[in-house]
């Protein structure tokens, strides 16, 4: 059986409408799974569709494709851990990327046979193989930095915007040569220029603004299947590519307001890891020593509390406390403390990496709220406990106009009536300011791995 | 209006569509559209597809051949592990 062309663009549209709906299911935690249906229906649909279009001539590699791709990815889907998921994202990110590549050289080859492709079909097979590459090798840059085969911190030299400036340059000039002259040779030496500008470009960026960099290549992988739906005239890829680059463009856009910095500075990098500011002596100067706390302490505070706010952060997730946290919050509310989860919005490696966690952990979605929704009630907790989180907790982005971070939004954890830091050492978070909690009255930093003191409370507490 | 007029006017309404339907999703489920989106931008598959099945020139298949399985990859990966999270998300018993 073979589709005709109007079957085949019914079919399409059918899948785009498909998507969309699958989508839109991501607005409430009860939808979204049949939202993954949805998708699900609709890339069987679309599939399904392009294997019957007459323009398939051969199966072998198609099947032999498809089958190594299904068995690997489901492996590797049913295998990762939670706490991995932004580096499988990214490196996903990067297959889309290196397909778009091969698809846009493939279908070069193809229309080379067939004839001189005309102009408008080059350029946008140069545009598909140049987001597509450095889709790729920038995924796998931040793969490599999440899987900390690289250092998180970045990397900065002389002149970097300046070589990028020149690379980017060259790479439109072999593509208009490509483009105008039908040159070979000068696709393939701008993909490979590509290939060391989309390394270039996420070295600078450091491990905490991850977030913004899986978020941007998110996007940039939905540019890059658009431009090979400009390419192959299909108005499907074009569609979603659209949505899909538009989803990673408004989360990179909630992640870098959440941090207060413009994108174009997160892209350009080198921000984080750096020596501690001046404020760090004159919170010194102060004279206010820094308060620690044994676990008893803060179990006794937290046994006796009406509501106990949690703020949970990468170091949650390094120390894989999440499933402890889960343990304390049923021991806390078995005494009829009200528990809640406050999240910041760039907690973690990558968007709502916090969430998933927890949700892991078994902690029911309506305990954890989002920064607005909670902030509010700070003023009413009687003991914040913060878990492997700082800098979204530091004050002095409210207060001091010199800081780094000043202007970020940030917890108002300050604002609860006792407050206590799990912390591994008095180490100084990513942006490298110090926190001025710390120096508060009513706040008290509690030494240790974060799943070690959290097993402990629950203990402790079980027997208070 | 030529074919590549048509393709423009579907992308940018595409884009809109992107943009409402994309705000409307609950911060707390970011992750999730995260591989969702990027099982989806696996449809690039389409395009793998056609290379592969060109079934003239053996360069071109193995070309497709490679794009077509990676393409998979992020398919079964991406719905996969989307469906693993989702199922996590529980209400209170």
């Amino acid at each position: 059986m073979q589709l005709g062309s109007q079957t085949l663009a019914l079919a399409y549209l059918g899948s785009a409408a498909l998507f969309i709906l699958g989508l839109k299911g991501l607005t409430h935690p009860a939808s979204a799974r049949r939202g993954n249906y949805y998708a699900i229906a609709g890339m069987a649909l679309a599939v399904a569709a392009t294997m019957l279009s007459p323009a398939v001539k051969s199966y072998a590699f198609i099947i032999a494709g498809g089958v190594t791709g299904a068995v690997i990815g489901t492996i590797v889907a049913l295998r990762i851990k939670m706490t991995a998921m932004p580096q499988l994202v990214a490196l996903l990110h990067s297959f889309v990327g290196l397909t778009a590549t091969l698809v846009a050289i493939g279908t070069y080859l193809t229309h080379a046979r067939a004839g001189a492709p005309g102009g408008v079909l080059m350029a946008e097979l140069f545009a598909g193989s140049f987001i597509g590459t450095v889709t790729c090798t920038g995924s796998l840059v931040a793969f490599a930095k999440l899987q900390a085969l690289i250092t998180g911190r970045p990397l900065v030299f002389r002149g970097q915007h300046l070589i990028n400036l020149l690379i980017a340059l060259a790479i439109l000039g072999l593509g208009a040569d490509f483009v105008l002259h039908d040159r070979f040779a000068s696709l393939l030496l701008l993909t490979l220029l590509a290939l060391v500008l989309g390394v270039l470009l996420i070295l600078p960026i450091g491990g905490a603004d991850m977030p913004v960099v899986v978020s941007m290549l998110n996007s940039y992988s939905g540019w890059a299947a658009a431009a090979t739906g400009f390419t192959l005239q299909n108005n499907l890829l074009i569609i979603t590519g659209a949505l899909v680059g538009f989803s990673g463009a408004i989360l990179s856009y909630i992640m870098s307001r959440a941090m207060n910095r413009s994108i174009v500075s997160i892209i350009l990098g080198g921000f984080g890891g750096g020596a501690a500011g001046p404020e760090t002596a004159a919170a010194a100067a102060a004279g206010k020593g820094v308060k620690s706390a044994a676990v008893e302490d803060a179990v006794f505070l937290m046994g006796n509390a009406a509501k106990v706010i949690v703020v949970p952060g990468y170091g949650m997730a390094v120390a894989q406390a999440q499933h402890a946290l889960k343990e304390l919050m049923e021991t806390l509310e078995a005494k009829g403390v009200s528990v809640k989860f406050a999240i910041h919005p760039v907690a973690g490696r990558m968007p709502g990496h916090m969430n998933v966690l927890l949700a892991e952990a078994d902690v029911p979605y309506d305990h954890v709220f989002e920064m607005d929704e909670i902030n509010p009630e700070f003023a009413t907790a009687d003991v914040a406990l913060v878990v492997g989180a700082n800098d979204v907790t530091n004050p002095a982005a409210k207060t001091q106009k010199s800081s780094p971070i000043y202007g970020m939004p940030i917890l108002d954890v300050y604002k609860a009536r006792h407050i206590f830091f799990i912390k591994r050492s008095m180490k100084p978070g990513y942006s490298g300011v110090e926190n001025l909690l710390f120096y508060q009255d009513n706040c008290a930093l509690i030494f240790g791995d974060a799943k070690h003191v959290c097993e402990r409370m629950a203990v402790e507490l079980k027997s208070l | 209006m030529t074919e590549t007029m048509v393709a423009l006017y579907v992308f940018v309404l595409a884009c809109f569509v992107g943009y409402w339907v994309i705000w409307d999703v609950t911060p707390s489920l970011h992750t999730p559209l995260i591989s969702l989106t990027n099982a989806i931008s696996g449809i690039i598959v389409v395009g793998a597809v056609l290379v592969a099945g060109f079934g003239d020139e053996f360069t071109v298949e193995l070309i497709g051949f490679v794009a077509v399985t990676l393409a998979a990859i992020n398919i079964f990966g991406g719905f996969v592990v989307t469906q693993r999270m989702l199922a996590m998300f529980k209400k209170k018993k």
